[in-house]
């Protein structure tokens, strides 16, 4: 055996084997390092197939930006898992069965003479042309030329994602106390203070006087906010 | 496609272009508009909408037109229904307008989602290639999941988002998958390409069978006929009425086009296997949707049923194009020309109902049980008069629209050999008419319980009223809108 089968069938095993364990852990933030350890191997996959871009971007991106996301919200939630798991066992029967013969039927005829590397010449040749130069450049080139219209089409799709996520999740509290600096950088003498015209002191309305300017100072401090 | 690249020709994407320019307006303009003026959003989006029915006329020229590397097509057939999408959005923008307001849900942020759904749309109807496919339904449907959960308050909206999303992205991967199958059986995603190699027979059939059941099931699930229905009457119910309006509308359409290219064009190599799948299926969905119908005691989830079995009639035009192994080109355009006849008749009446769900719902009232109906006549004759059109015509009664489109499906239904079928199609939507009848009975027999008055704008009702005239009109001269609907199918087929 070659060495690169023999990576090919460890990345694909461990690959199996975490991926099996994302869905079996008990504890999810195990599931997510598990699908971390999933990703890592089939970023190995990619690089023994040559796209060494694929590889990396699945590494920055998915390891290194979306998992740890994830493994963020995922300790951040108080995950209940023995009550997602209400009814497992009740349901399995039916479930194992339905899905056993989905997989056997789905066997039968992808395990046929259908699928094999020789069948496709066509596509064997252009990956062997691209993997020969760099294929960052052959994506880049193909994205930005030929399919430069899906591409933006699934940029306007993450910008739905970003409104439709914005829309749904922000939420302006009405009760919140703060200062709008705006506000008090606009405010106008006349906004404040108010002229009272008020006739002579004389000693019998002078306490009288003192009590309606308190008062009056009161308003205006409560007016500025 | 990679050294010798040029510039395509981007005048048969005007259209899209210029509502993805409107849209960023939009959505720029929500930031300085305050609560008072969120009608500018509704203008501009009607405005926008206006626009490209301006443009799409301008670049109908009869011609097939492939641009973007042959992933984008604009011909008659794309023009046609792209008209019809925005003729549907405008009248759910319009009949909407004052549900929102008075429930505060007129946010900039509706309009701007009804807008990339409708660009979603656009982007399916004109797909020539699967990648384009896939993008415009995901485009459309992430629109659709976040606009079903735009009141977000309502636990019951934000439930049947969930659904509809989760039953959405299993659908979505069901198509997926079966367009993998696809690729690997023919080595292409453009259309006309898997077409070219089916006809030179260079692709293995047992293969592209395992994808065309997927591809199937995807579109199913999309276009919410039996066994993949389970969401419609939750996700009608659940959703605000204008949402569910708009989920039951236009959207028809843009599947419409989906079942058309993938399976008419693509895929017609495997056509004998695919018209039973869609057989079965319509046959199931003519007989839950009307069975289950009967039952309902809310008129949304009443119409979801119903929209389930026209859906039935519609996919029964799309399996009667081809008899036997003889493929004879007159028939089978007269056949999905039927079909177009029937989801074009079927979104006008479906929004004429919605509408009429709309005038008579009003702040903290939701009007959406039948007993709303009641006693209509008394409060309103005229718009009793107009939801008698749509009741009489979704079951199909002579001389509306209903009737001569189901006749259309059925006739086509009858000359490819499906008699039995049509026997049953016809018990079927007899059994269908007693709960369209129940709504006439309710409106004009019985005494109203809710007495207030009806408070919508003249321009809702002016449409409303023009919606019903329609519904009645066409039926009067069915073969115009059959013969163009022909006509589009010949010239893009």
């Amino acid at each position: 055996m070659e060495f690169t089968s023999f990576l090919f069938y460890l990345f694909a095993a461990v690959m199996l084997f975490s991926a099996l364990r994302v869905i079996t852990a008990r504890n999810p933030v195990h599931a997510v390092l598990f699908l971390v350890l999933a990703f890592f191997n089939a970023a190995g996959l990619w690089l023994l197939l040559q796209a060494e871009f694929l590889a990396i971007a699945l590494i920055m991106v998915y390891v290194g930006a979306v998992m740890v996301l994830f493994l963020f919200v995922v300790m951040m939630l108080d995950i209940n898992i023995e009550r997602i798991r209400l009814g497992f066992w009740r349901h399995l029967p039916l479930g194992a069965a339905v899905g056993g013969i989905m997989v056997i039927e789905m066997a039968a005829v992808l395990t046929g003479p259908y699928f094999g590397l020789d069948n496709f010449p066509a596509q064997l040749a252009d990956a062997a042309a691209t993997a020969e130069g760099s294929n960052t450049k052959a994506l880049a080139r193909s994205l930005f030329t030929g399919y430069v219209y899906p591409f933006e089409l699934a940029s306007v799709i993450l910008l739905v994602a970003i409104i439709a996520a914005v829309m749904l999740t922000l939420r302006e509290r009405k009760d919140t106390k703060g200062m709008r600096p705006a506000d008090q950088i606009a405010i106008k003498r006349s906004d404040r203070v108010r002229l009272v015209k008020m006739a002579s002191v004389t000693d019998s309305n002078a306490s009288n006087l003192a009590a309606t300017l308190d008062t009056a100072t009161d308003a205006k401090g409560g007016a500025s906010q | 496609m990679l050294n010798n690249f040029v510039v395509p020709d981007f005048y048969p994407l005007a259209p899209e272009i210029l509502l993805l320019s409107m849209s960023f307006v939009i959505l720029l303009a929500d930031l300085v508009l305050g609560k008072t003026q969120r009608w500018v959003a509704f203008a501009l989006s009607i405005i926008t909408l206006l626009g490209c029915a301006a443009l799409t006329v301008m670049t109908a020229d009869g011609q097939t037109a492939l641009t973007m590397s042959n992933l984008f097509v604009d011909d008659l057939l794309s023009d046609f229904l792209k008209l019809m999408a925005y003729l549907s959005v405008i009248m759910v923008l319009v009949y909407g307008r004052q549900y929102l307001v008075v429930r505060g849900l007129d946010k900039g942020e509706f309009y701007l989602l009804v807008l990339f759904a409708t660009l979603g749309m656009m982007v399916m109807i004109s797909a020539a290639s699967l990648l384009t496919l896939y993008l415009g339904l995901e485009l459309m449907s992430l629109s659709l999941y976040a606009l079903v959960a735009i009141d977000r308050d309502s636990k019951r909206a934000t439930e049947a988002a969930m659904k509809y999303f989760v039953l959405g992205a299993l659908a979505s991967g069901l198509l997926l998958y079966g367009m993998s199958m696809v690729y690997g059986a023919t080595g292409n995603l453009n259309i006309a390409d898997i077409s070219q190699v089916l006809y030179q027979g260079q692709a293995d059939k047992t293969v592209l069978v395992f994808g065309l059941v997927f591809i199937v099931a995807g579109i199913a699930f999309k276009l919410g006929v039996v066994p993949f229905h389970m969401w419609i009457p939750d996700v009608y119910h659940g959703a605000p009425t204008v949402v569910t309006m708009l989920i039951g509308t236009a959207p028809k359409f843009a599947a419409f086009a989906m079942i058309l290219r993938l399976l008419v064009y693509a895929l017609f190599a495997v056509v004998a296997e695919w018209q039973q799948m869609l057989l079965i299926m319509a046959v199931l969905s003519i007989a839950l949707g009307n069975l289950a119908a009967i039952a309902q005691k809310n008129i949304k989830r009443m119409l979801a049923y119903s929209a389930i079995s026209h859906m039935g009639f519609m996919l029964l035009g799309l399996t009667s194009g081809v008899i036997g192994k003889e493929v004879d080109p007159f028939t089978a355009i007269n056949a999905y020309s039927s079909s177009l006849y029937y989801t074009l008749a079927y979104v006008l009446m479906s929004l004429g109902s919605f509408g009429m769900v709309l005038l008579l719902s009003r702040a903290g009232h939701e009007a959406e049980e039948l007993d709303d109906f009641k006693g209509l006549n008394q409060r309103s004759p005229w718009f009793a008069g107009m939801m008698l059109i749509f009741m009489l015509s979704m079951a199909g009664i002579p001389f509306f629209i209903g009737f001569f489109a189901k006749f259309a499906v059925l006739t086509a239904a009858i000359k490819a050999g499906h008699l039995y079928v049509a026997i049953g199609a016809v018990m079927f939507s007899l059994v269908g008419a007693f709960y369209y009848l129940r709504v006439v009975k309710l409106m004009y027999f019985d005494a109203a319980e809710d007495k207030t008055p009806l408070l919508a704008r003249t321009s809702f009702r002016i449409l409303l009223s023009l919606n019903g005239i329609a519904v009645a009109a066409f039926g009067l001269f069915p073969d115009a809108v059959m013969s163009l609907c022909t006509a589009v199918l010949l010239h893009s087929l």
